[in-house]
């Protein structure tokens, strides 16, 4: 058997370490920015660009796809090399892959808080962005598979499996839920609109949860776990049942983040049942992880980047049995909407994503530039003020969700809501303020880190060129039993490729011509029609705005919310809502019935300074929409694609659209002007106001006629 | 309700492929020994030993 030599390719390891420590101080940073709105609305210094509205979304992108999207390629380029004894397929791939993805992430950034997006919870950027995504994960995927045909080991080690459940998954999630109709270069209505848009979105949510922040990571937890423990995994058997079992019932829990919503029941039920399934497999995986440490605890102790790996894999046994929990619908119907969930995704993320990322850091870093690490002590800082960090951030927010919920729900005797909503925003101001201290805590633990790997650099030299050797695969192979059909693609990388990227394509295929062909057949109400030409330019300042992050535009079917926002909503009432914009999290009130219950002044005057109108609001003041101009050469263009996506506007309507919106803005500029406020129509502040009044009302006016 | 068409499908797609997968990991002795790569990935290039322990694949 003659043994090959060859090279691994530290340098992208090297490069997508980098990139994992700089965007997750920029994403913490973010984080906290947006945090410390909640309770101080000028810590936005009065700027669009870093209002709640726009850095949360920066914040959740950064995290996810930059923080742990890096630490992903980082921890994948590192162990595939090496459980597969050969170099990464191709040096232009990597590179490719590499500043693709970092193009991406300062592409998003820049959109972002620019107020382009699409309004999706965790898929806001715009379709540009959306298509260069889709080609740098397949970049990603043919490095990966690539790869793993020119392996000289035979066996695909259970870290493997994940990589690639990771990647095909992702791919299909990426692409359905991005499908969309562009209107402008960063303007782009989705393609699906209301019940449909959430079921999908969600879909592709809870799956980001699953494929991006959960499978990869768990094979880098199978990877470097054992590694740091000179422990083989404790039973490479369970990894490879738990493996199987997650990844076959993931795909069908999205529905739980949308119970009691206007989704169709049984959708509902559904995801309840394969959340409370996930929860066998998710254990399986904690409790493989930490069992290997069994009999091996004392090197726990001594070695700091394991301590990070045993909380973060605690993190994940608790945020998954936490999940499947939330699922039920007498649970959710409590968290849904409030700061619960937002303490739940942080254990999650702080946990699980952030301790596993510092933890294979710490090991990794020094095994590159083959020296040892500038300072345990300080990592052990690191490990305690982000524990801390943690637990200051979670209990916090439990507690906030449990008392903001139960003052939601709470009746007096004579049958009236007990608390006004404002009641119940001010009672979570100090929660807010502890949790933007534990996050403070966990973002200096990260500075720490930066600062004892920036040293640990300096001392060490890198290793550019380690080589490696091991008999090839190629023609030595004897089967066990009689040579596998698959066998002859096996050898053919671009083949393989094009035939994976056809697999993928009949998914979408499959997925997009039931859209072309079933008309929507959602109970439609008789009543409830297009938006105006003004409103519809009033819904995008809303979603540019990320009104979203904040209020819902969906009343469950409750007492405590029928009689607080008024009738429950209906499928019918989104079918026009491309995108949807339910929301999920009620930091401000439901909007779903807003339509007609202040007058135009109010929400003016609102808009300018919140506080004038509800004092003790957390709202940030939005006096740039009272300035700016609207953009009515638009108006055409948003019509024409709506209508392109099945909205019933009269035969040519874009050609009288705009006038129809000149009329409209001036009937309310005329309104506020009887109340006093002298303004323009030509204002983003009136298309708002049209479209905040419209909100639920197409079913106030007349009697509902629900027709299946 | 197409979206949930889309969905299914989707879904059902993804799992069937997991499916294919898996019976070809299954037939392809992916799984024959389900003790030896947890300890053969802990081996590092530096050990020489390692070519020993190659071999038996």
């Amino acid at each position: 058997m003659e043994l090959q030599k060859f090279q691994y390719d530290n340098k992208t390891v090297k490069l997508f370490a980098y990139a994992t420590i700089v965007w997750g101080l920029v994403g913490m940073l973010a984080g906290l920015i947006a945090a410390i709105q909640l309770y101080l609305p000028a810590a936005n210094l009065a700027l669009p660009y870093t209002t709640f509205g726009r850095v949360r979304p920066v914040h959740t992108n950064a995290v996810i796809f930059a923080f742990v999207g890096n630490g992903i390629f980082m921890g994948v380029y590192y162990s595939l090399q090496r459980l597969l004894k050969a170099r990464m397929f191709s040096d232009l791939l990597s590179k490719i892959h590499f500043w693709g993805w970092q193009l991406i992430i300062v592409l998003a950034a820049v959109t972002l808080v620019l107020g382009k997006t699409t309004g999706k919870e965790y898929a806001e950027l715009e379709w540009p962005i959306d298509i260069l995504i889709t080609i740098v994960w397949v970049v990603f995927g043919w490095n990966l598979f690539g790869t793993i045909i020119r392996r000289r080991e035979r066996h695909l080690y259970v870290a493997i499996w994940f990589y690639i459940a990771t990647f095909v998954t992702v791919a299909m999630l990426h692409i359905v839920n991005s499908v969309e109709i562009p209107v402008s270069f960063w303007k782009s209505y989705s393609w699906y609109a209301g019940v449909q848009d959430a079921l999908i979105q969600w879909w592709y949510g809870h799956n980001a949860v699953a494929f991006f922040l959960t499978t990869p990571y768990l094979g880098m937890m199978y990877y470097f776990l054992p590694k740091m423990a000179q422990r083989p995994i404790y039973s490479y058997r369970l990894s490879i049942i738990h493996f199987w079992a997650l990844i076959f019932l993931y795909i069908w829990a999205g529905p739980h983040h949308l119970l009691y919503t206007s989704v169709p029941d049984w959708a509902q039920s559904l995801g309840v049942v394969f959340s409370i399934m996930l929860l066998a497999p998710s254990w399986g995986g904690m409790i493989n992880g930490l069992l290997t440490l069994r009999g091996a605890w004392d090197k726990v102790r001594d070695n700091v980047g394991l301590k990070f790996l045993v909380v973060a894999v605690t993190a994940y046994g608790m945020a998954t049995f936490e999940g499947p929990m939330l699922s039920l619908k007498s649970v959710s119907a409590i968290a849904h909407y409030t700061d619960w969930i937002v303490a739940h995704v942080h254990v999650g993320a702080l946990g699980w994503n952030g301790f596993m990322t510092f933890g294979i850091l710490y090991w990794l870093i020094p095994k590159l530039f083959q020296t040892n690490l500038y300072s345990q002590k300080m990592a052990n800082a690191h490990f305690w003020i982000g524990t801390l960090g943690i637990l200051l951030y979670a209990v916090p927010m439990y507690w906030a969700g449990f008392m903001q919920s139960s003052m939601w729900k709470d009746f007096t005797p004579e049958g009236q809501l007990k608390w006004q909503f404002m009641d119940t925003v001010t009672k979570m101001i100090p929660f807010y303020i502890a949790r933007s201290i534990g996050g403070t805590l966990y973002l200096i633990g990260a500075v720490l880190m930066t600062y004892n790997l920036i040293k640990t650099i300096k001392t060490g030299t890198f290793l550019e060129i380690e080589e490696d050797e091991a008999p090839a695969l190629k023609g030595e192979y004897v089967a066990h039993s009689k040579d596998h059909w698959h066998r002859w693609i096996e050898r053919k990388p671009i083949q393989l490729m094009v035939l994976s990227l056809v697999v993928v394509a009949i998914g979408g295929i499959i997925e997009f011509v039931p859209t072309f062909l079933v008309k929507s057949n959602i109970p439609t109400i008789a009543s409830v029609k297009p938006y105006t030409p003004l409103e519809l330019q009033g819904r995008d300042i809303y979603v540019r705005e990320g009104c979203y992050t904040c209020h819902s535009q969906m009343i469950r079917p409750f007492r405590s919310e029928t009689a607080r926002y008024g009738e429950y909503s209906k499928a019918g009432e989104f079918v026009y809502d491309h995108p949807f914009q339910w929301g999920s999290k009620r930091t401000g009130p439901d909007l779903a019935r807003q339509g007609g219950k202040y007058p135009d002044s109010w929400h003016y005057n609102h808009m300018l300074d919140p506080t004038s109108m509800s004092p003790g609001s957390i709202m940030p003041q939005y006096p740039w929409l009272l300035e700016d101009q609207l953009d009515g050469n638009s108006t055409m263009a948003k019509i024409k694609a709506m209508k392109r996506l099945g909205v019933p506007y009269p035969d040519g309507y874009e050609k009288v659209a705009l006038s129809d919106m000149e009329k409209q803005a001036k009937e309310i500029t005329a309104n506020l002007k009887k109340d006093g406020i002298e303004t323009l129509p030509d204002r983003e502040i009136i298309a708002l106001i049209a479209y905040l009044q419209r909100l639920g009302k197409d079913i106030k006016s007349e009697k509902i006629t629900d027709k299946k | 309700m197409s979206a949930l068409f889309i969905m299914i499908g989707a879904s059902l797609l993804i799992a069937i492929g997991f499916l294919i997968a898996f019976i070809w990991s299954v037939k392809s002795n992916q799984y024959e020994d389900d003790y030896t790569p947890s300890v053969r990935m802990l081996f590092d290039n530096t050990t020489i030993q390692k070519k020993e322990n190659e071999i038996k694949t």
